[in-house]
C-alpha cells in the first residue's frame, strides 16, 4: 500500500513532466548556466583551476535541485491540488516518498547530462572510477532530495518559500555537500584516493538513513492543518 | 522562578562588575598577549550557544509531538539567545584570531561549524518571522532537523585540518587561568538563564494578549 502509493505520486507527476517537460528543461538549462558562471571565477589563463570541477558539479546540482524543488511543489500549489493529494485515504509518508523519488530522478537526468559536460570542460578525470562515482552522485542526490522534498513541502504555504527554500536548504544540507565535493575530489586525484571516497560514501550513506527516517517521521506532523 | 529572578539578576550583575577584576588579575598570556583574555568571554559564549541549541531542539521535538505550547516558547527564546550569543562568538573569535593566527577567519572545522550552526538557528528565526501561519509548526521542524545534522557537520568538517584549540584544552587550562575561566562561564550561564526565563515569559505575555485581542474580536 505504502509502497504503491509513493509509486502512484510519483507517476503521475511523471505524466505531467512528460507532457510539458517544463521542470526538466528549465533545471538543465539553470544547470548549465551554473556551469558557465562559475568557469568564470574557477578557470585562470584557460587552465581550470585544481580541483574546481568537483565543487562545480556539486554547486550545479544543489542550486538546479532547488529551483526543481520549488517548482514541483509550486505546480501542485497552483493546480490547488495540494489539498487533494493531503485528503486522499493514503499513508501520508508515502506521498512525502513519491515527491522525493521525483526529485532524485529529475535530479539523475540533469547529472547524466552535467558530469560528462563537467569531465570535458574542465578537463577532470571523473570516469577513472565510474562505480565510486555513481555511488557517490547516488548517496548525494538522495540526501538532498530527502532533505529538500520536506522542507519544499513544509514552505508550500508559507508566503516567502521562494526565498526561504535555499536559506534554510544550503546550510543544511552542507555536510552532504562536503561529503560529496570531497568524495569527488578523491576520485578525481592522481592516483585515484579510492579509501577516502568510499568513506565519504559511506558517511552519506548514514546521513541519508538518518535524514530519511526523521524526514518519514516528521512529514505527519508538518504537514497537519 | 519568578521570585528568584531578582535576586539572581542582583548577584548576576555584580558578578558581571567584578568580572573585569578577575580577568585583569588572571595569568597572562606571553605568546598572544593582552588579546588572549578574549578567551573568558568567547569560549563561555560558545558553550552557551551550543547549550541553548540544544533546548531549542529538544524543546521543538516536543513541542512538534506533544503539541505542548509551552515548549515552543521556549525554543523561540532558546533560538533568538543561540543567535544572539552566536553572534557573540562569530565577532570575539574572528578578533582574537587576528592577534593569534595572523588572519581574520580560517575555513577550518569549528569556525566553519559555528557559522553553520548560525545560520541554521538565523534561518529558524526567519521562518517564524515571515513563514507566515502555521510557521511554529515549520521552524520546529527544521530545528529537529538542526539538531539531527549537528554530529554530521561535526563528523564532516572534523575531517578538514584543525587549527583551533581542541575541547581538551579548557580542563587542562592553568590554574591562574581556571579561575577566571569558570568565573566567566558562570556569569554567562546565569546570564543566559535569566535571559531564558525572561523571553519565555514575555513569549507567554505575549500569546496571552493575542488570545485576549481574538477574544474581543469574537
Amino acid at each position: 500500500m505504502f509502497l504503491r502509493t509513493a509509486l502512484l505520486v510519483l507517476r503521475k507527476d511523471f505524466a505531467i513532466e512528460v507532457k510539458s517537460r517544463e521542470i526538466l528543461y528549465t533545471t538543465l538549462l539553470f544547470a548549465l548556466s551554473c556551469v558557465l558562471v562559475f568557469s568564470i571565477a574557477f578557470v585562470k589563463e584557460g587552465e581550470p583551476l585544481e580541483d574546481a570541477a568537483a565543487g562545480i558539479l556539486w554547486i550545479a546540482i544543489e542550486f538546479a535541485g532547488t529551483l526543481a524543488l520549488g517548482r514541483t511543489f509550486e505546480r501542485e500549489r497552483y493546480g490547488e491540488t495540494l489539498r487533494a493529494l493531503l485528503l486522499a485515504p493514503a499513508p501520508r509518508a508515502a506521498i512525502y516518498v513519491g515527491k522525493m523519488l521525483g526529485i532524485v530522478v529529475l535530479l539523475a537526468v540533469c547529472e547524466l547530462l552535467l558530469v560528462p559536460l563537467v569531465a570535458l570542460l574542465f578537463r577532470s578525470r571523473l570516469f577513472e572510477e565510474p562505480v565510486l562515482l555513481l555511488a557517490l552522485l547516488l548517496t548525494g542526490t538522495v540526501g538532498f532530495a530527502v532533505v529538500g522534498s520536506l522542507f519544499a513541502a513544509m514552505l508550500v504555504r508559507a508566503r516567502t518559500r521562494d526565498v526561504m527554500l535555499p536559506i534554510l536548504l544550503y546550510p543544511m544540507t552542507v555536510p552532504l555537500m562536503i561529503g560529496g565535493v570531497r568524495g569527488t575530489v578523491a576520485l578525481t586525484q592522481t592516483p585515484v584516493d579510492q579509501p577516502s571516497a568510499i568513506m565519504w560514501i559511506v558517511l552519506l550513506l548514514c546521513m541519508d538513513a538518518v535524514f530519511l527516517v526523521l524526514a518519514l517521521w516528521t512529514f505527519e506532523p508538518l504537514m497537519t492543518e | 522562578m519568578r521570585k528568584a529572578f531578582f535576586p539572581l539578576l542582583l548577584v548576576t550583575s555584580a558578578m558581571f562588575a567584578y568580572a573585569p577584576v578577575v580577568i585583569a588579575h588572571a595569568d597572562y598570556e606571553s605568546t598572544m598577549g593582552l588579546v588572549q583574555k578574549v578567551m573568558y568571554f568567547h569560549a563561555p559564549s560558545g558553550m552557551v550557544m551550543l547549550i541553548s541549541a540544544v533546548v531549542c531542539g529538544v524543546a521543538s521535538a516536543l513541542y512538534l509531538w506533544k503539541k505542548d505550547p509551552a515548549a515552543d516558547r521556549v525554543a523561540i527564546a532558546a533560538a533568538e539567545l543561540a543567535a544572539l550569543f552566536g553572534l557573540i562568538v562569530l565577532v570575539t573569535g574572528p578578533l582574537w584570531a587576528r592577534k593569534a593566527w595572523g588572519v581574520w577567519w580560517v575555513w577550518e572545522a569549528r569556525l566553519t561549524m559555528s557559522f553553520v550552526g548560525w545560520l541554521i538557528t538565523v534561518g529558524y528565526l526567519f521562518v517564524r518571522k515571515y513563514g507566515g501561519p502555521g510557521s511554529d509548526k515549520l521552524a520546529a521542524g527544521l530545528a529537529v532537523f538542526g539538531t539531527a545534522n549537528v554530529p554530521f557537520i561535526y563528523v564532516s568538517v572534523n575531517i578538514w585540518r584543525t587549527m583551533h584549540p581542541m575541547t581538551t584544552v579548557v580542563p587542562t587550562l592553568q590554574p591562574g587561568m581556571r579561575g577566571a575561566f569558570w568565573f566567566s562561564a558562570l556569569t554567562l550561564f546565569m546570564l543566559y538563564g535569566l535571559l531564558l526565563a525572561a523571553r519565555v515569559h514575555l513569549e507567554r505575555q505575549r500569546t496571552a494578549l493575542d488570545q485576549l485581542y481574538l477574544a474581543e474580536e469574537d
